[in-house]
Formats: C-alpha cells, sequence, structure tokens
C-alpha cells in the first residue's frame, strides 16, 4: 500500500519554510508572553505542542492520495453546513460572537473547517470541467450558491473576517479557473456593488473599525487604540529593530493582543526592518512555492486544491499584515504559522498537509 | 474521475501561475513598502512616541531659597516633613495595609481610608499621599516596620519654616497654595495646582529669586501606569539665597520691647537708609499659611480690629503730632535764619478769632523760643509760627522729606499719607483753607497723615543733615555659590538744602527733648550715647469739651479712645547712625510708652556694635601678636 516514491517525493522545501516560520513565530512569542503569569504553561510551549499537533495533522492530511478526498467533498461540506447551523444555535459565545463548539479540550471553530472545504468543493467542481474560453454566469450559479450558504452563516456568527477570506480564496480559485470577460466584468461590478450595500449591514462594531482605520487618531485610546499602537511599536523598531526582547511597545503590554493577531508587531518592533523583510521574503517564498507545487500537480482536480490552499494562507498573511502596519482595519485574522493559537495552527497545518500531498503524488500518473 | 479531469490545458493554466505569482509578489512588496515608511522613514517620530508612551515625569519639589538678616542670620528657612504615600501598585492588601499604618501613625484609619480613596483618581505610578508633615519618630517608625508595608514610602519635602515667628512676619511674608488666575499671569509660570507662591511681601516680591527650579524623576511605566524602574533624575535647584538689611538682634529687641502693644516700628540706618528693624504688631504665624491656613484661623485673623494681616509700619496712617513739628521748625528756620531765638509767650491757650486752641501743658509753658519749644513740645510756639508761615512753607518742607508721597519700598502697601495745603484742600474738599487749620496742622494734627516709615525716613534725613535716603529692606541677593545676583547700594532720593546752623538748631532742640530737664523724651535716655528725640501723642478723637476731658483725667479712658504714642529719634546725635520711629497705637504719651522701646533698640544697637568692636580690636590684636 505504502509507496517508496512517496518518501523520495516528500517536498522537504516546504515543509524546511513552515518550519523557519513557526520557529520564528515561537521566538517572537517567547518575547511577546515573556512578563506574563501564564497559568497551564507558558504561551510558547503551549504553540510548540498546538505546531506538533498540526504536524502530525499534515502528515495524516498527506499520507493518502488526496483524490480520495473529490468523492468525500460533498460530505464534508453538507457535515460543516451542518456544524455551523449548530454553532447558530447552540454555540459557545465569547467577545459578542458565537464561533465556538465546546469539545473539552479544545474548541472546534466550524467557520475554519469552511474554509478547508470550500477549497476541497471548488477544486471538485472546478477540477472536473476545463472550459477553454472559461466560466460563464451560467456555469458559476450552483458554486456561488454552495459558496454563499457558508458565506452568510459565518457572517451571522458574526465573524466578518473570516466570511471575507472564504470570499477571497473562492474568488481566487474562480479567476485561476478563467472566466469570460462579460463574466468577470459582472462579477466585479456585483462585487462593488454588495460592498455599498455591505456597509449597511455591517455591526456597529464592524463599522466603527473601518471607520477608526480611515482615521485611528480620531479615538486614540478607544477604537483606535490597537492601530496606534501596533504602528508605533512597528515604526520605532528602525532598522535593525530595538532587539530581541527589549520592545518596549511590546514588553510593557502598550501592543494589545500581541500574542495573536498583532504578533508580527512585535517582531517589527524587536527585529525591525530587517528582520521583518527576511519574514516576508520567507512567506513569499512559501506562497510561490505553493504556486510551483499547484502547476506541478499531476491533475486538475489537484492543482485547484493547491491554488486553494496556497490562497488562503496567502490571503491570511495579506490581511494580517495589512491590519498591523495600518493598512486595512483591525479585522481578526492571525497571521499563519506566527500567531499564537492552535486553531489557526491546525487549519494552516492541514492545508500545507494538502500541499504536501499535492506535491508528493505529482508523479503519480 | 475520467481522464478528461486530469488534462491541464497547459500554456493558459501557466500564465494564470504566473501572474499569480507576480500579484502575491507584488502585494508583498507594498506590504514591505509600508514598512520602510513606517521603519525607515518615520521611525524618529514613533521612536518618539514610543518613548513618550513608556516614560512619565514625576517633579521633585525644589526647596525656596532661605533669607537671612544683614549678618547671614537664618530667619527663613526650610525644615523637613515627613510624609507618608503609598505606591499602590505594589498594595495587595489595602486594608490591612492602612490598619497597620493608622497604627504606626496614631491617626484614624477612616483619615488614611480617605485619602486612599481620593488617591485612586491619580494615575498608578504617582504615590499617594496619605500624611503629610508626620512627626520624626513616627516616620522612623514607618521605616522600621517597611518589610510589613509593601510599597509605602517615606519622603522628606522641604516646608517653609519661619525661625523668628511672628516677629518679622509682615516683612518676610508668607506662602500659600497658587490660584488659578496666578496660574494663568506670569509669576504663576511654571507652577501647577497645588504649588506654593509667595503671597505676600518678600515672600511675593522676591518670588522670582526664592523660588527654585523643580527637579524631576524620569520613570518608565507599562500600558497601566505602573511604574517599573526610574530612568533619570534631574536635581531640583533651590530657590536663591536673599539677604535683609534687618538686623536680628535690632528686630528681637523691638520685638521685646513692643509686647503686646499695637502699632509699628521702624529702625533705619540714616547713613545708607536700610531698615535695620521692622515690625508691625499684632502679628501672625506666617507659618500658619504654609500648608494652607483653616479658614476659621483666617477669618479671625481677617475680623480682627487690630489688623494684625496689615504691615502697620508702611501702610498704618497716623497723625504724627509733635513729630511733625520738626517741619514747622525748620520752615521757619529756611524762612528767617533767626527763627531758633523767636520766642513765643506761652500760657497754656491760643485764640485765632472765635476759636480756642490750648498747649497740651494746662497752665502754659512760659516765655518759650525753638529750643524750649522742641523740648518741651511746646504746641502754642508752634501755633504762633505755624500761623505765620502758611500751611503752604509747611508742607513744602514736608514734602522735602518724603511725606505724603510712597518712597518705592520693595514691599507692596505703602500707603502716601496726606500732606495738606492750600492746592490740597481745594482739590479735595473744594473748600478754602482755614487758618484754624494751619494750627493744628502744626502740631501735626488734623489732615497731616504719615507712616511710620515715612517718620523714619524723615528722622534719618534730620540725622544726617537733609540726606533723604531711599528705605531699603533687601541687602543682597546670592546664589549658592556665594556670586552676587543683586546688591543693593544707598539710593538718594533728594538732598534738603537748608543751612547747617538749622540742621544744628532741630538736634540741638531733639538732643535737649531727650536729655536735659523737663524734655519729654526723656524716657529713652541713655548713659553711653546721645540720643535725639522728639514725643508724639495723636489725638484719635477730637477733645469734645474741657469738662469731658476732667471727667475723663482720672479715670480708665476706653482703649479705642487713648490717644496714640508716638517718638522718633536717632543716635549718636554728633555722629547719627541710627533712627527710629515707633507708633504705639492707643499707647497714650510718645514718651512713656514708645520711648523705652526706642532706647531698646539703641541699646541693642550698640552693643552689638561694640561686640563687634571689641572682637575686631581683639583680632588686631592676635594679628599684630
Amino acid at each position: 500500500m505504502f509507496d517508496r516514491r512517496l518518501v523520495l517525493n516528500f517536498d522537504w522545501v516546504l515543509l524546511l519554510s513552515v518550519l523557519l516560520l513557526v520557529s520564528a513565530g515561537i521566538i517572537n512569542l517567547y518575547s511577546a508572553t515573556a512578563n506574563w503569569a501564564t497559568p497551564g504553561g507558558a504561551f510558547y510551549l503551549k504553540q510548540i505542542f498546538w505546531f506538533s499537533g498540526g504536524l502530525g495533522l499534515m502528515l495524516l492530511t498527506s499520507a493518502f492520495d488526496y483524490r480520495h478526498l473529490e468523492h468525500y467533498a460533498l460530505h464534508a461540506y453538507f457535515l460543516t453546513i451542518g456544524l455551523l447551523l449548530y454553532v447558530l444555535l447552540f454555540g459557545k459565545t465569547s467577545m459578542g460572537a458565537t464561533r465556538w463548539i465546546h469539545l473539552g479540550f479544545f474548541n472546534l471553530q466550524p467557520s475554519e473547517l469552511a474554509k478547508l472545504v470550500i477549497i476541497l468543493l471548488l477544486a471538485r467542481i472546478f477540477g472536473r470541467t476545463a472550459k477553454t474560453l472559461g466560466y460563464g454566469l451560467n456555469d458559476l450559479w450552483a458554486p456561488a450558491v454552495l459558496l454563499l450558504i457558508p458565506f452568510a452563516l459565518i457572517l451571522r456568527q458574526p465573524d466578518l473576517g473570516t466570511a471575507l477570506l472564504l470570499l477571497f480564496i473562492a474568488g481566487s480559485m474562480l479567476f485561476f479557473a478563467g472566466l469570460q470577460r462579460q463574466t468577470f466584468l459582472t462579477l466585479v461590478a456585483a462585487g462593488l456593488l454588495a460592498l455599498g450595500g455591505g456597509w449597511f449591514m455591517l455591526h456597529d462594531y464592524q463599522r466603527e473599525r473601518v471607520l477608526t482605520f480611515l482615521d485611528p487618531e480620531a479615538d486614540p485610546l478607544g477604537s483606535g487604540y490597537h492601530i496606534i499602537q501596533s504602528k508605533i511599536a512597528v515604526g520605532s523598531g528602525g532598522f535593525w529593530g530595538k532587539g530581541f526582547m527589549q520592545g518596549t511597545q511590546s514588553q510593557l503590554s502598550f501592543l494589545p493582543e500581541r500574542h495573536t493577531d498583532f504578533a508580527f508587531s512585535v517582531f517589527a518592533e524587536e527585529w525591525g526592518f530587517s528582520g521583518s523583510f527576511l519574514l516576508l521574503l520567507t512567506y513569499l517564498f512559501l506562497v510561490v512555492w505553493g504556486i510551483y507545487i499547484a502547476r506541478r500537480a499531476a491533475d486538475r482536480f489537484g492543482m485547484f486544491l493547491a491554488i486553494g490552499a496556497v490562497a488562503m494562507i496567502f490571503w491570511h498573511i495579506i490581511i494580517n499584515l495589512a491590519m498591523v502596519i495600518g493598512l486595512l482595519p483591525v479585522v481578526g485574522v492571525p497571521l499563519p504559522l506566527f500567531s499564537y493559537g492552535g486553531t489557526s495552527m491546525i487549519t494552516t497545518m492541514i492545508a500545507i498537509g494538502l500541499l504536501m500531498n499535492v506535491s508528493m503524488r505529482r508523479f503519480m500518473f | 474521475m475520467g481522464l478528461d479531469s486530469r488534462w491541464i490545458e497547459l500554456p493558459s493554466v501557466h500564465r494564470r501561475l504566473l501572474l499569480f505569482s507576480v500579484t502575491a509578489a507584488a502585494l508583498f512588496c507594498l506590504l514591505l513598502l509600508r514598512l520602510w515608511y513606517l521603519q525607515i522613514i518615520n521611525t524618529e517620530d514613533y521612536q518618539e512616541r514610543s518613548v513618550r508612551n513608556r516614560t512619565r515625569v514625576l517633579p521633585l519639589e525644589a526647596p525656596r531659597g532661605p533669607i537671612f538678616d544683614r549678618n547671614g542670620r537664618l530667619l527663613v528657612g526650610n525644615r523637613p516633613a515627613f510624609g507618608i504615600s503609598v505606591m499602590r501598585q505594589d498594595v495587595e492588601n489595602p486594608q490591612a495595609l492602612l490598619a497597620l499604618l493608622a497604627q504606626l501613625l496614631d491617626i484614624n484609619a477612616t483619615t488614611l481610608e480617605k485619602r486612599w480613596q481620593q488617591g485612586k483618581g491619580l494615575p498608578i505610578y504617582r504615590p499617594v499621599v496619605l500624611a503629610e508633615d508626620v512627626p520624626r519618630q513616627f516616620a522612623e517608625r514607618v521605616l522600621e516596620h517597611n518589610t510589613d508595608l509593601p510599597g509605602v514610602l517615606v519622603s522628606v519635602r522641604p516646608v517653609r519654616e519661619y525661625l523668628e515667628k511672628g516677629s518679622i512676619a509682615h516683612v518676610t511674608g508668607y506662602l500659600g497654595e497658587v490660584t488659578e488666575a496666578e496660574l494663568s499671569q506670569d509669576r504663576g509660570k511654571n507652577l501647577q495646582t497645588g504649588d506654593v507662591i509667595g503671597k505676600v511681601a518678600l515672600e511675593k516680591t522676591y518670588e522670582d529669586f526664592l523660588r527654585g527650579t523643580k527637579g524631576l524623576r524620569r520613570v518608565e511605566v507599562d500600558v497601566r501606569g505602573k511604574l517599573l524602574r526610574p530612568l533619570e533624575i534631574e536635581a531640583p535647584q533651590p530657590g536663591q539665597r536673599v539677604f535683609l538689611t534687618i538686623q536680628q538682634e535690632l528686630q528681637q529687641a523691638a520685638n521685646l520691647a513692643f509686647g503686646d502693644n499695637s502699632g509699628a516700628l521702624v529702625a533705619m540706618d540714616v547713613r545708607t537708609g536700610e531698615v535695620l528693624a521692622m515690625l508691625s504688631r499684632p502679628t501672625y504665624d506666617p507659618s500658619l499659611f504654609a500648608r494652607g491656613i483653616e479658614s476659621q484661623a483666617w477669618t479671625e485673623l481677617l475680623r480682627d480690629p487690630r489688623h494684625p494681616l496689615q504691615n502697620k509700619a508702611i501702610s498704618g496712617l497716623y497723625a504724627p503730632a509733635s513729630t511733625f513739628k520738626m517741619m514747622v521748625a525748620l520752615a521757619a528756620l529756611r524762612e528767617d535764619s533767626g527763627a531758633r531765638r523767636r520766642v513765643v509767650d506761652c500760657d497754656g491757650s491760643f485764640e485765632l478769632g472765635e476759636a480756642r486752641f490750648r498747649c497740651w501743658k494746662k497752665d502754659g509753658h512760659g516765655r518759650t523760643d525753638m529750643i524750649k519749644a522742641l523740648r518741651e513740645s511746646c504746641d502754642l510756639w508752634f501755633y504762633q509760627v505755624g500761623l505765620d508761615l502758611g500751611i503752604d512753607k509747611i508742607a513744602a518742607i514736608a514734602r522735602e522729606f518724603g511725606l505724603g508721597e510712597v518712597v518705592g519700598f520693595p514691599l507692596a502697601g505703602e500707603n502716601a499719607g496726606v500732606v495738606p495745603s492750600r492746592a490740597w484742600k481745594r482739590q479735595r474738599f473744594q473748600a478754602p483753607w482755614y487758618g484754624g487749620e494751619t494750627v493744628i496742622a502744626a502740631i501735626g494734627q488734623g489732615y497731616v497723615l504719615v507712616t511710620p516709615l515715612q517718620l523714619a525716613v524723615m528722622t534719618a534725613a534730620l540725622a544726617n543733615q537733609g540726606t533723604l535716603l531711599k528705605p531699603q529692606i533687601v541687602k543682597r541677593v546670592e546664589d549658592w555659590q556665594g556670586k552676587v545676583l543683586q546688591q543693593t547700594t544707598p539710593q538718594i532720593l533728594h538732598q534738603i538744602e537748608m543751612p547747617a546752623a538749622a540742621w544744628q538748631t532741630i538736634n540741638d532742640g531733639l538732643v535737649a527733648a531727650v536729655n536735659e530737664p523737663h524734655g519729654t523724651g526723656s524716657a529713652s535716655r541713655m548713659a553711653e550715647v546721645v540720643v535725639a528725640g522728639k514725643t508724639g501723642t495723636s489725638q484719635v478723637v477730637r477733645r469734645k469739651s474741657e469738662e469731658e476731658e476732667e471727667n475723663q483725667a482720672g479715670e480708665e479712658v476706653p482703649y479705642e479712645f487713648r490717644p496714640h504714642a508716638l517718638f522718633v529719634a536717632y543716635a549718636p546725635a554728633d555722629k547719627p547712625q541710627i533712627a527710629v520711629a515707633i507708633v504705639v497705637e492707643h499707647g497714650r504719651h510718645g514718651g512713656g510708652t514708645a520711648g523705652p522701646m526706642a532706647k531698646a533698640v539703641f541699646e541693642a544697637y550698640f552693643k552689638a556694635q561694640s561686640t563687634d568692636f571689641t572682637t575686631l580690636v581683639l583680632m588686631e590684636k592676635e594679628e599684630s601678636d
């Protein structure tokens, strides 16, 4: 059953870049949480634990032939919809949002699952039929409906960040599948209309975040606080940074959420532009390598699977970084492999696992 | 899963993959550009903001400059006041801590509790003051228990200390908390609410010198304002050292001699104009104001009919009575050099038209010349001579002596007084001048009003033969290295031109008043030094009738109806050094009440001088040996 070629084709480059990023994240986490009294173990130790779990899941995800997944895509999709519905009805509420299902040791977040499932589902749809002239509107009704159901459910939680990510992932895959010119223009117009209409459907706190982003200094101690402190942290890092464990913004707790969403601010403060440059370069390499995996994929399904996984990781990176350096409003999106958090780590590692799977089986036919 | 699905249309797919890679790289470049903008271009701005984020400044109070007497004896200084404060961030169990502190400090626990609650409004890096100015032994007790008192600090801050208590309060003044109005003025700059500022007298006038420069302690805080570590300390600069012209022994002697009387005393160096002693009574304890006076005590001071807050030496207005007679005598001598021998026959009563004016001596002085008139203070002689001169000539001399004008003394509240003349009355009352008004003005009653300071300036000018000196109260200001920042030099306001014989005549009269039989000022006579002086008894209420006066003669006159006692004098008569002017409110007779006070000041002055002289001689001897 086990193929020797699998070991030979193991994508060490992918694993190495992941290891690099996770190590940087853990070192950074050590500094960010150094002066915290943490019951139940230090954060960096917990992050190592999550990464180990993630590594296991990655190996598990890459162990079987990804083509089996195509068969189960719809099952997984409906299961996820069910979980999302369950969350809305019985989920655990925390900080004004209902996102979690309590599973004893672990809080399952079905919206994370939804990201993976939508990749799977769209890969299956787009993988089956290639259109030489690109997809038209008529071809897109089914995938659009399938996408909008989880999108709406996640928006209801409310979790704008994840819902938008769902759209970004799907959009990337759709664009990759190819669109007719007219369809493309229609979709762009529809997107702009939705953006306008969406403003009125936003929750107050979400609207405030957008306004805060446009003018953070208007409320420096209130809603503008996060973004101002983050920019101060990043900017004061300068070229060489203040040094490991020397970032005053993070060490003296001026930086909020510095172990999760704003972990990069800590890094940028302590390692400066030089360190940030190297970190971003590594991320870019991971993304480009992922695209390279897609290119080498043995079949269309594998290619779309890889593209979906890369898109998911890529958009997380871009949105998070743009957010902490003040280019986007504050939406709760972590930096993959870097921010503290089990959910993000596991979802990302499963996506890496999919990439690995596709990469390992490139010569299987 | 047909073959179909595995087929990849290569060229277009590869094109899109490339497009994806390029897009990804472009977005990363955008992020890097933004990082460049934040971390390279604007980094200084953000670095400054991060420093501001984490640092706070705690002011360190500067001790006020001390005030010394002319010989460097400390009059106003600072003493350490021990305060107990607490850093809230280090306290885990406030209840227990406050209870223990209350026990150690012997203070009601609820007082501490109140302070603690008030302190919750402060930023957490600022210590909360729980008790101020606690006795040293209590502070030591707290230090001994510091292991049981986490977060508790014993602080030492300078508090103004007035070593002379009320003796010289009207000269040195007092402090008070700075008001909103003062903060917006120039003199309130660099001050904050809760700081103290000089409110009156020298503490106010010399505020710029006396106030030091606050120091600061820059500390690092975290996001909750919790103090983490000190970063730097800038030591406070104490205020400059102010040396007065006051001589402490004289001030103390005057204070002692004045007793519980009300009034004022000014002693002045007739060669320099330096004020050697200045007091106003009753007085108050200026240290009451140092830490905010209680409103009840304040109201009492304000309502006291004897006006303890007023510096009567510069703002108290009194009829000079017989001390004004020298002005009339000088006016007569200027008019006629033979006026010394002018004889008036005093029978105790002087008639002018319908009105009758009486000499203080009912039976009269008999044949009286100028010297006798000055010696025995014969009113009748001055009635006649004054009437012959007319008010304007008297007024002209008086004005030359600085009466009726402020001299520009460095303390606020100086009064000009009144030297009446025809023009003055026309302007003031739109009425003509009457001869009877000249008569009473000639004995320093009626409209004439002077301050004790003016009397001292006048007396000094009599002593030094016409040099009107500006009275000085500050000798010099030094910094702590001894560098002189300000030095006052004698300042001549005016030189009064008179023939030498005229000065001699006045001197003879004043010497006679103190030293000859029947002289009114004999109570100030000294064995070693010849004193020249003139008494005055200033009527507070117009005498109503002879009968009334007869009735009152035998009984006690109520305090507020008793005349003020005045005395001006200088010594030694042949080579004058010091002049004094004394007003004792309701002190009855100038000679009897005020005379001994002048003597006490002179004694202190010459005693101090002889000690200095002896030491000087001894030192010289040692050197020559």
